[in-house]
């Protein structure tokens, strides 16, 4: 039972719960990215074809629900930088899911979060330093206050 | 074709000219080049033996319903709603939306592990889910990106399938998720669950459990077989109401916890942007919303007369109390005739019969839930929510009706 929870429970919380031992850096972060991430995400994050993942503006508001123009990625739009974590172990890359280390993973963020002006590229992403990164967006997020009747929310 | 409103040949010349052959084909809606045109059959059917049983049913080779699939494996496929009647959606023509495609599993492996702040933490197989008292609901299952193009960029000719087709409902069968929490012994403490998909994206929501011991279901069964695997086989949650990204298919674990995982799902997508300059996040209901599919792009009325308006209408928030449907544009309403049974979190068939006088005018509906709640015009959701909101887009749909009987899509975009 033990053993079967432990292969299958790989999530991770905005606390930090379940991440695991390892360490990374941007510098590589970006090597790994470059062989791995570079082919759907562009080169330096913002060229496509899939997700934009870099990027900081707008900084000033949070203008999303105003201009439908605008793009969200990792630097304007991700309350938590342990969802990156959590997020490459599951599904990244798409063509060879789960198959990224963890030493891999703490680069990779550590890349990304750097590309986004969040980290220096110094910075070590590991199991302390990641839930102490304090995302830009994190407080722009409000709970649900639909709840059905007359007015429209 | 002069008697034959609704031929195939009307329709398929005016799906044609919108989509293009290309799209038509890819959408099975086309003959394949080197088809015979018509299928095959005796001129009296009277006159020959019919054909022999079988052991697995087929449609008629008239009939061909097809979804419309844009994006490979992770993008969608939509429900040919104009083609439905009643309230069922065939099980193969249900709605797709996947995050890294169809995974295959083998129903003989198949393990859901409940773990976390529960007294008992539980591996179980496909015969012990089986073995639990079971019950059949059912429920409709929308994605909250349904409608999207409705929103902004809107076209005329786009077809209810084109619009609103992330929509489904199904006869589904299952434990209750309140029996398993009753079995593992779910503790005090527990708020939250993740709960987490074995496809190739490893889709995992945070849903608050009182949702489990609400409605929420363990499902197995669907329109009295088993899940499909477009679907979830073999087992899926089924969250009565819930946007349909958190009714996590191939389910094999569910962990509770007293927080939100905040997983990407949660976060980055499936979260609402405001005009206020906030995001609202877990906004799980589908408000109240419905939409004519009859007559709908790009159904070309031949005469005036009498025809019925009919279309479906859902609630995630319980029953359909109401449907009122306008023929001038919006300033008069009638109460549309609801189908019984009239369930909730479920499709309702509406009808209305129509005496159209051959004018160019609008035709349009409005659901009304159980909650008092009225489904709101476009101008109304942008206020409450802004242009660049995204997901639960549920504002009344137009459809414009011209002079030569074409029905096109009246969304400003």
């Amino acid at each position: 039972m033990t053993a079967e929870i432990r292969a299958w429970d790989t999530d991770v919380m905005p606390d930090g719960t379940g991440l695991p031992p390892g360490s990374g850096t941007a510098a590589q972060g970006a090597e790994i990215y470059r062989r791995k991430c570079a082919a759907c995400h562009g080169k330096t994050g913002t060229e496509g074809p899939f997700d934009r993942l870099a990027g900081r503006e707008p900084r000033q508001a949070f203008p999303f629900g105003r201009d439908p123009r605008l793009v969200k990625t990792v630097g304007n739009y991700w309350p938590y930088a342990t969802t990156l974590y959590d997020y490459l172990n599951r599904a990244m890359p798409l063509t060879a899911p789960g198959s990224l280390k963890p030493d891999e993973i703490y680069a990779l963020v550590a890349f990304l979060l750097w590309r986004n002006e969040i980290v220096a590229d110094t910075a070590v992403m590991d199991a302390q330093t990641l839930p102490r990164v304090f995302m830009p967006a994190r407080d722009r997020f409000v709970l649900d206050n639909r709840r059905g009747g007359a007015e429209v929310r | 074709m002069q008697d034959a409103p609704l031929s195939r040949r009307v329709l398929l010349t005016s799906v044609a000219s919108a989509l293009g052959v290309h799209a038509l084909h890819k959408a099975g809606l086309a003959q394949a080049p080197g088809q015979p045109r018509v299928p095959t059959v005796p001129p009296d059917p009277t006159k020959v033996p019919g054909a022999p049983l079988s052991e697995l049913g087929r449609r008629s080779p008239f009939e061909r319903p097809r979804r419309i699939a844009i994006g490979g494996a992770q993008g969608s496929s939509f429900a040919p709603l104009q083609d439905l009647c009643g309230i069922v959606t065939p099980a193969d023509l249900h709605f797709e939306r996947h995050h890294a495609g169809v995974p295959a599993i083998d129903p003989h492996r198949y393990k859901l592990l409940i773990h976390g702040m529960v007294e008992r933490p539980t591996v179980f197989d496909l015969a012990d889910l089986r073995r639990f008292p079971s019950v059949s609901h059912l429920y409709f299952l929308e994605c909250s990106g349904n409608g999207g193009v409705s929103y902004g960029g809107a076209r005329p000719d786009l077809s209810p399938q084109a619009i609103d087709g992330l929509t489904s409902t199904s006869e589904w069968t299952g434990v209750p998720l309140a029996t398993l929490f009753r079995e593992v012994g779910v503790k005090t403490g527990a708020k939250w669950l993740l709960a987490e998909g074995e496809d190739a994206a490893v889709m995992a929501r945070s849903i608050p459990v009182d949702k489990a011991w609400d409605d929420a279901l363990i499902a197995y069964g669907q329109n009295g077989e088993a899940v499909r695997p477009e679907q979830g086989y073999p087992v899926r949650l089924v969250l009565p109401g819930w946007e349909g990204n958190a009714n996590v298919k191939w389910l094999r674990r569910i962990e509770l916890a007293d927080k939100p995982f905040m997983t990407r799902e949660e976060t980055s997508k499936y979260t609402d942007p405001l005009a206020d300059g906030t995001a609202r996040m877990f906004s799980f209901a589908m408000d109240a919303k419905s939409i004519i599919t009859f007559p709908a792009y790009p159904v070309i009325l031949p005469d005036r007369g009498w025809w019925e308006i009919s279309g479906i209408a859902w609630s995630g928030r319980g029953r359909i109390s109401r449907v009122d449907v306008s023929t001038d544009a919006g300033r008069r309403w009638a109460p549309a005739d609801l189908q019984a049974p009239v369930l909730p979190k479920c499709h309702t068939r509406f009808r209305y019969l129509w005496n159209w006088d051959g004018t160019e005018t609008t035709i349009l509906s409005r659901a009304v839930d159980e909650t008092g709640y009225v489904q709101p015009t476009l101008d109304q959701l942008r206020k409450a929510r802004g242009v660049g909101t995204y997901y639960h887009f549920n504002h009344i749909r137009e459809w414009r009706v011209r002079k030569d009987g074409a029905v096109m899509f009246g969304g400003e975009g």
